[in-house]
């Protein structure tokens, strides 16, 4: 086991670990603050497969935006913070039924795709071709995408600015 | 930097654990002297005398201070929660800690070359904000929660304003690796960013204005991210004791200054590698002039320190003259001014690159 390994492998324990946190504990904030180490732990898988900038856009848009925006509303919902969110188990049935299918679903596709493997080097710059790419191939979604984040801005914008009749 | 390390030492941990100590002690030493800095610039400022007392001109205050600081008993409230508590002050370090690992002080004394540096250094200040929030609330403190949101909301704002113009620098250079952008800027000082980059082009000379314009947007945004007076409400004194850090005493309170500190370091070497040669001389180097390589690495380090230092010191300068900011002015300032301003200017650096 080389340096490589041992550095996936914990990257995975975190990841793995606090994930299972994230949907045991009782405290909806110690689940925000799990999140924080999940996501932390896959931007180092990432790193280890070579892809920085997926990476680094991971700890950006989650732990800078998503994060701490969550952390924001559950903070300022004042009586969220002394009820227990109940994480015990409900509708055991319909749940594990639907959970079973989906990980069938996943596991099969895992096993039965035949991946394409073949060694290459890891490529030294990423981020010139992806630049490239999403300006010339993928220019269509690029752009699809983007209007669908101002959408969601407008009506986020207009949501909260709601006057009161 | 790591392969001098690992040639010297032939073990793969051993040489990244010392890679990792040379920016630590950089921000040991930043925070020991910048503490006694702020202590003497804010005595002459109030034409007060300042620490007098141990060494010349009392410099090893903060060094005894902070012997002091390690030895304190650690006293917390019992109504704390435990766990996020004693995280807090260490995320928020390391936070800070992370973003030295891509700062090139020298053309070899770089800790990674990765290629999205300057993106990477923006991002990991996200944990800072986490680590804020988790200390504040963690307190069960009304000031400190006060104080965490009103940080939490000042840093998230703010990083808009530097991301636009970090945008329209990445535009200009071509690069996202701030040891390229340091490249670029060699040699002479009118080649630097801020005197419009390399070359004698027209756009050279056309890019003037909007590149000063670049870097005051920049400096008053990092300003605010890092908290500091004008944009101090975060830790307001006379309204919320000390902010999101008023329950911590002793080496974890230490670590949270370590942590501005360093921040404040770290910023200042941003601004200084955009628009100031970053560690490049202004003028030229002793050691290609008489041929010896290891001196022009110790050169650059010394000026890219002094760079630093010289921002840090008009950081000081800004808190002790500027009274600080209400919230809601605050905010104006950042959203309906700094952002539509950063906007105009990308738009502009734009054409003018195209041309």
């Amino acid at each position: 086991m080389n340096y490589y390994d041992i550095m996936f492998y914990i990257f995975a324990a975190i990841t793995l670990v606090s994930a299972w946190f994230v949907v045991t504990t009782r405290n909806v904030i110690y689940s925000a603050f799990f999140l924080l180490f999940t996501f932390f732990g896959v931007a180092g898988i990432y790193v280890l497969l070579a892809a920085d900038f997926i990476a680094v856009v991971q700890i950006m848009v989650y732990v800078g935006g998503i994060l701490i925006l969550l952390l924001f509303g559950v903070m300022l919902t004042n009586t969220i913070t002394n009820v227990d969110i109940r994480t015990g188990a409900s509708n055991l049935l319909p749940a594990s039924i639907a959970t079973g299918i989906l990980m069938g679903a996943v596991v099969s596709v895992m096993w039965y795709t035949e991946w394409k493997i073949q060694p290459t080097a890891a490529p030294n710059t990423t981020i010139k071709e992806l630049g490239r790419l999403l300006l010339t191939d993928y220019v269509l979604v690029f752009e699809l995408l983007g209007l669908l984040l101002l959408v969601a801005l407008i009506g986020a914008a207009s949501i909260a600015r709601r006057e009161k009749e | 930097m790591y392969q001098f390390f690992f040639d010297l030492t032939g073990n793969v941990i051993i040489s990244t654990l010392a890679v990792a100590l040379v920016p630590l002690i950089c921000i040991l030493l930043v925070t020991l002297f910048g503490v006694w800095l702020e202590r003497k610039v804010s005595a002459w400022m109030q034409d007060r005398v300042g620490p007098n007392r141990i060494g010349p001109y009392g410099i090893f205050q903060t060094v005894a201070d902070f012997i002091k600081m390690l030895q304190k008993e650690d006293a917390v409230s019992s109504e704390i929660d435990g766990v996020l508590y004693n995280i807090a002050p260490v995320l928020v370090f390391a936070g800070s800690f992370a973003a030295f690992a891509v700062i090139p002080f020298a053309a070899t004394i770089i800790g990674s070359e990765i290629e999205v540096g300057l993106f990477y250094m923006l991002a990991v200040s996200s944990f800072v904000v986490a680590g804020i929030l988790m200390g504040g609330w963690s307190s069960n403190n009304k000031y400190s929660l006060l104080g965490s949101m009103r940080s939490a909301a000042q840093i998230v704002s703010y990083e808009i304003p530097t991301a636009l113009v970090v945008l329209s620098m990445v535009m200009l250079t071509g690069t996202l690796s701030l040891t390229q952008i340091s490249e670029l800027q060699t040699s002479s000082f009118w080649h630097w960013n801020i005197f419009g980059g390399p070359g004698w082009e027209l756009s050279k000379f056309l890019l003037i204005p909007f590149m000063v314009v670049g870097f005051i947007i920049i400096f008053i945004s990092t300003l605010a991210e890092v908290n500091r007076t004008p944009f101090d409400i975060p830790e307001a004194e006379s309204e919320l004791v000390a902010g999101y850090f008023t329950e911590y005493c002793g080496m974890k309170y230490g670590m949270f200054m370590l942590a501005e500190y360093g921040n404040m370091f770290a910023v200042s070497l941003l601004v200084s590698v955009l628009f100031f040669g970053g560690y490049q001389s202004p003028v030229g180097y002793l050691g290609k002039t008489f041929g010896i390589e290891w001196l022009v690495s110790l050169e650059q380090f010394g000026w890219f320190f002094a760079k630093g230092w010289f921002f840090i010191f008009v950081q000081m300068w800004l808190r002790w003259t500027l009274p600080r900011l209400r919230v809601d002015q605050l905010m104006t300032l950042c959203w309906k001014y700094l952002i539509p301003y950063a906007v105009i200017n990308l738009v502009i650096i734009g054409i003018i690159s195209l041309l």
